[in-house]
């Protein structure tokens, strides 16, 4: 079955999904319930699957992720909801040192199903604290899976990858892209042996075919990245676009493929880019394709500041005009 | 201003603590019953306990404390890296567990030695962290006790959430002793400054969740003294969140019994969560590492060297006829095979292969973890380092 939905609504059905197909599925964070959530992606799954399933927690990050474990440790499987990315630091305690861990420290013996879905992201002209990517402060924790989709499609068979995944993901949902539309099919929820091995989660996607430049993505900037490659369409230049989905693990086998065709690279993201993922991009890129590079690895990211006003952060998030200015750089060599 | 000097005893000159009133006491200090102030509702809660059942108790604290000295003497030879000893924390430790029905599950600190001994977990697994050849030890799902945390309050969530766990279960306020299931989780005066702790009691609170908090004010966090962590008495730390809470003499094993029996009879009745302040003292050092002659008298240890927990229930079995002379040398004979037993288990533990490092860190695979590992092994094949662990003698 396919329909169109926006890229909000298709995670509402993806947890509408998990929740209908496995009883121990709890959703729970502030104003999930009644409210729907602040971005209505929980909109009317407590109506639907109850106050014990659905839960309202107090406003209090470190004991959501904390009783989300505890509920794991019980064979449930919690999806947290954490309000705004600049929100998250709170639970980052329980999220590094406990949830990350426990399946490595018990040798196997427990398992931690636990999805964290954060907005993130800029864009939106947001007030401080909500508009920011700490998306590669959780890929640097071994036993955390980082994922973030960049389409509706995938923002559902992710979430239901995720849910059904035996490992804890951080699932940062693009927020800017909360309202776009595009045609979801759905399936099968997934096993947890399905989950583990599912391509969404493991895997990244080419978004677009070309020859002369790879451009990587996730999230926000994918839609980022296809604009840039249309721009560059028009004046002869064909970008391949290979949308990440998962940073934690990087699919450094996919960007190869491609850098080896192009010989250049630009790695675009939100968060600032020093030693962000396009970081550990660049040097795989440059480990596994050096002899096939006709130019360094370039990088256009957020800067090295606090998340700027809104009223400045057009001039921070990379723009098209920016990933151009990177190409340019990179097919000058 | 602070409330005290820092580094200054917790109590008077004498080494006496500041005033514990209230403390639910069943037994004073030299062995005696005691009823007054009226505890009688304490007191109904031991009736049934008989002469042999406080032999078992009195068994399991001298039992733990001997775990407690071959294990501090295993890390004065260098078998340990580290060991956070419990002496003077067993009437607190062993009266709790008593009190606790087999399906009940535990959420640790680090220092719960005299708990997961009534929990029947095997003595050298108990060390295999302090050892660095594990990071857990233990199976939890086989003794319903949860791995050691050392993050300072962070297993207080985990227990709250467990036991919302439970409550989904429908597993609470069925009456009957057999199912419902409950809560405890241990942890110490320093801990109640952290966040998670007061988190945890918000979440148990508002969900009326299963859980015990179980508090041991041993009266030091390292070599701060309860008067560093809080200027008003813990056990009413509770009260504000909802939850009901009492403070016991941490001491007196029938005590911390009693007032245990009653939080969880709270808890399985769906009656939600119970905070309980257990008043002891860290006999020993924080850990192997910590040198409490900086930061307190000898006084003060020695005003508690007088109240040995262990030493009252011996008292009080003299005092009513349950002490046996045969039993005693049995028990002690007991001890002395449980210190052999970690003296040689331990020295067997041999460590885990180099590439158990790569292992569980995913519980389905991760690339970048597959391919550390194969790079790894193949560096270890070229080098000619042995990735087999390094044997039973280590």
């Amino acid at each position: 079955m396919s329909e169109t939905l926006t890229f909000a609504r298709a995670i509402t059905e993806g947890l509408r999904s998990a929740l209908e197909s496995d009883p121990k599925v709890l959703v729970m964070g502030e104003d999930v319930g009644r409210l729907g959530g602040v971005f209505r992606v929980t909109d009317g799954l407590q109506k639907d699957f109850g106050e014990d399933r659905v839960v309202d927690t107090p406003l209090a990050e470190s004991g959501i992720v904390g009783t989300a474990i505890g509920l794991a440790l019980r064979g449930y499987r919690p999806v947290c909801e954490i309000q705004f990315d600049g929100f998250v630091f709170p639970a980052y305690d329980q999220i590094t040192t406990q949830l990350a861990k426990l399946h490595y420290r018990s040798r196997g013996r427990l398992q931690l199903p636990v999805v964290i879905r954060i907005p993130y992201g800029g864009g939106i002209g947001a007030i401080e604290h909500h508009s920011e990517s700490p998306e590669a402060l959780f890929a640097h924790t071994p036993g955390l899976r980082v994922v973030s989709p960049s389409t509706p499609q995938d923002a559902y068979d992710m979430m239901r990858a995720a849910v059904a995944s035996p490992d804890p993901v951080l699932f940062f949902e693009p927020k800017g892209r909360y309202w776009t539309k595009g045609d979801v099919t759905t399936g099968a929820y997934p096993s947890a042996d399905d989950a583990g091995r599912a391509d969404v989660l493991n895997r990244a996607r080419v978004a677009r075919r070309g020859d002369d430049v790879t451009l990587v993505a996730y999230g926000p900037t994918v839609a980022t990245a296809l604009k840039v490659a249309d721009a560059l369409a028009a004046e002869g230049t064909s970008a391949d676009v290979v949308d990440l989905r998962a940073i934690s693990p990087l699919d450094v086998t996919a960007v190869a493929e491609s850098v080896r065709r192009t010989g250049r690279c630009v790695v675009v993201h939100e968060a600032p880019s020093f030693l962000g993922a396009g970081a550990e991009v660049a040097a795989r890129v440059t480990e596994e394709c050096f002899h096939s590079l006709e130019a360094p690895v370039l990088r256009v990211g957020g800067f090295h500041a606090p998340y700027p006003v809104a009223k400045l952060e057009h001039e921070f998030l990379p723009s098209v005009d920016r990933v151009l200015d990177a190409v340019d750089r990179a097919l000058a060599y | 201003m602070p409330h005290t000097t820092p580094g200054a005893p917790a109590g008077g000159p004498d080494g006496a603590p500041a005033d514990v009133t209230p403390l639910v006491q069943l037994v004073s200090p030299t062995g005696e019953r005691v009823v007054e102030p009226d505890n009688a509702a304490y007191r109904s809660r031991v009736d049934h306990l008989s002469a042999g059942d406080l032999r078992d108790m009195y068994r399991d604290m001298v039992l733990t404390r001997r775990f407690d000295d071959e294990a501090t003497a295993l890390q004065r030879q260098g078998e340990l890296a580290l060991y956070a000893q419990g002496r003077g924390q067993e009437a607190a430790q062993v009266g709790s567990a008593y009190a606790l029905a087999p399906q009940d599950f535990v959420f640790p600190s680090y220092r719960e030695h005299g708990v997961l001994h009534v929990r029947g977990i095997d003595p050298v697994d108990r060390l295999r962290m302090y050892r660095g050849q594990d990071h857990g030890g233990w199976d939890p799902a086989e003794s319903n006790v949860h791995l050691y945390t050392l993050v300072i309050g962070s297993h207080v969530l985990h227990a709250t959430g467990y036991a919302m766990g439970i409550q989904r279960d429908g597993l609470v306020g069925h009456g009957d002793p057999e199912r419902d299931a409950a809560v405890i989780t241990y942890f110490g005066d320093g801990a109640t400054s952290q966040g998670d702790v007061s988190e945890g009691l918000v979440f148990a609170g508002v969900n009326s969740a299963p859980v015990v908090f179980f508090c041991q004010n041993n009266q030091w966090a390292i070599s701060e003294p309860t008067s560093r962590q809080s200027p008003a008495p813990l056990y009413r730390r509770g009260e504000g969140f909802g939850v009901p809470s009492v403070r016991v003499d941490g001491n007196d094993v029938l005590a911390c019994y009693a007032v245990t029996a009653e939080a969880l009879e709270r808890a399985h009745a769906g009656g939600g969560p119970t905070f309980i302040e257990a008043y002891t003292y860290r006999m020993g050092a924080h850990t192997t590492s910590d040198d409490p002659t900086r930061y307190r008298e000898r006084a003060e240890e020695e005003y508690w060297r007088q109240r040995d927990p262990i030493d009252r229930v011996a008292a009080l079995l003299r005092a009513e006829d349950g002490w046996d002379e045969a039993w005693a040398a049995e028990v002690d004979a007991e001890a002395e095979a449980l210190g052999e037993r970690l003296r040689t288990g331990v020295r067997e533990l041999g460590a885990p292969p180099a590439t158990a490092m790569f292992e569980h860190v995913y519980a389905t695979e991760h690339a970048q973890v597959t391919a550390e590992r194969a790079w790894f092994e193949q560096y270890e094949s070229e080098t000619g380092h042995a990735t087999a662990g390094t044997g039973a003698t280590r």
